[in-house]
């Protein structure tokens, strides 16, 4: 992201309007200046610039790798090379009905980095990777984050990346039900030692009764509690007539 | 893309807050996908939400300008949101009361898209929803909140308000800066609801509950 500082009038209005905090009124030059290290290229300075900046003082930069990935990551926009989708990149179980991500017997754990607002480094995304990993989950292929992953029995990320900041990542994960507890005790004590906020979820399939008891009791068990849902409600199917890559 | 599933609150402050997505698989039903989603969002805007969009586009979504309008003053822009579909990706209404999303949902599952269609809201209250409507749940998604060891979170106040743009493009500061604004009557809170909803390019930001959550800010103190 680039402010002109020939267009700025140091109006100020765009510094709440960044949600990394990342861009002040530098008292030095009088102008609106970005701090680039916290920046993720999330472009919402740009994208609402007509109803904020009085001189449209904002435009994009071209960024190269590894700084790229900020862009991919943060806005939802840009949407994910790797899976083809925009927001967070991934589907989960919203098209569970017609993939069967998750199966019967199955759980998805899955661990967001950085929401609400906060941020998140690599480096930090890394040391939740990395303890997932020896609680021997099943990292989702069709999923932004797993393919910077190189090598999953360890968790381990591309090193080119870790001190990028971006504003969230998914970590999406599969187990055994009987297994969530384990897992969610694994992510509570690493969220320790991470200088980010995590946002947790975790999913299943319903019965044939649309009824769900299995998890939901299991969760109750071990203290978590849950007032929220996405509910799938089994309206899809497959439909392609040619077979994809995934189907 | 779990961008309405974390949103802050009880499960009461959700009573004007529920969300319908629409999302083809990709690989498996994404073909002629795009005419579907905006069928999906048709039938929606039939049932008067109080927002929607197509990942690229929301109906608050400010009209590309070169200096500062009273654009966010206008009102939401359906059509331009139904437009917008151009590509094989979730789309979303929001509605502000169960009734109408009862509404839509009963046209949604008669129209047979054949898509995923998804309900973000309260596990109970989505629930009955789907009692409603005679639908069996296939899936489920719970969310267990935050995490936040080194207090990074701003308030719950601020929370509540800034969650509904699950992407983070609604920022704390910004919403702290409506409720101050709020509080010393430089806008009205539909106001501020309404500029808040502008930042978010999905259209899932709720300003019907983001304006009852401003209302309540004015008097209540952190």
């Amino acid at each position: 992201m680039h402010i002109d500082r020939e267009k700025c009038v140091a109006c100020g209005n765009c510094v709440a309007v960044c949600p990394m905090g990342a861009i002040y009124v530098d008292p030095a030059i009088k102008r609106s200046t970005i701090n680039y290290d916290e920046c993720v290229e999330c472009s919402t300075c740009l994208r609402n610039m007509s109803i904020f900046c009085p001189v449209a003082a904002f435009s994009l930069e071209d960024v190269a790798w590894p700084r790229s990935v900020r862009r991919e990551f943060s806005n939802p926009q840009n949407g994910h090379p790797s899976t083809g989708i925009t927001g967070r990149g991934t589907e989960e179980v919203k098209t569970n009905d017609v993939t069967n991500r998750v199966g019967v017997g199955e759980a998805g754990c899955v661990i967001e980095f950085g929401r609400p607002g906060v941020g998140a480094r690599f480096r930090d995304i890394q040391k939740v990777t990395m303890a997932l990993a020896q609680v021997h989950v099943q990292f989702e292929k069709e999923n932004p984050l797993t393919f910077l992953i190189v090598d999953q029995s360890t968790g381990v990320l591309r090193p080119e990346l870790l001190n990028e900041k971006v504003m969230s990542a998914i970590a999406e994960t599969k187990t055994r039900i009987q297994h969530v507890p384990e897992v969610l005790d694994a992510v509570d004590r690493i969220s320790r030692e991470v200088d980010t906020v995590l946002a947790v979820a975790v999913s299943t399939r319903c019965d044939e009764n649309g009824e769900e008891k299995v998890l939901s009791a299991l969760l109750e068990e071990h203290g978590y509690s849950y007032k929220r849902a996405k509910t799938n409600l089994g309206l899809g199917r497959a439909t392609n007539t040619k077979k994809g890559d995934r189907a | 893309m779990t961008h309405t599933l974390h949103r802050n609150g009880d499960a009461a402050s959700f009573g004007d807050d529920y969300v319908l997505l629409a999302i083809p698989a990709r690989g498996y039903n994404d073909e002629g996908s795009v005419e579907k989603l905006r069928t999906f969002l048709r039938i929606c805007a039939a049932h008067k939400p109080v927002n929607m969009g197509s990942g690229d586009l929301g109906a608050y979504h400010p009209s590309p300008g070169s200096a500062t309008s009273a654009d966010w003053k206008r009102e939401p822009d359906y059509e331009k949101a139904i437009a917008s579909v151009g590509k094989p990706n979730s789309v979303a209404a929001e509605f502000d009361s169960k009734e109408k999303l009862v509404a839509a949902l009963r046209d949604v599952i008669k129209a047979d898209l054949g898509i995923s269609i998804n309900l973000s809201h309260s596990v109970e209250g989505a629930h009955q929803c789907c009692r409603d409507t005679d639908i069996k749940r296939h899936s489920i998604e719970y969310s267990l909140g935050f995490m936040d060891r080194h207090n990074h979170l701003p308030n719950s106040q601020v929370l509540e308000i800034s969650t509904m743009c699950g992407h983070g493009m609604v920022s704390h500061n910004l919403v702290e800066k409506m409720i101050a604004s709020v509080k010393e009557n430089e806008r009205t809170p539909e106001e501020a609801a309404r500029y808040l909803a502008c930042f978010c390019p999905c259209g899932v930001y709720n300003p019907a509950r983001a304006k009852r959550l401003l209302e309540e800010a004015r008097t209540r103190q952190r």
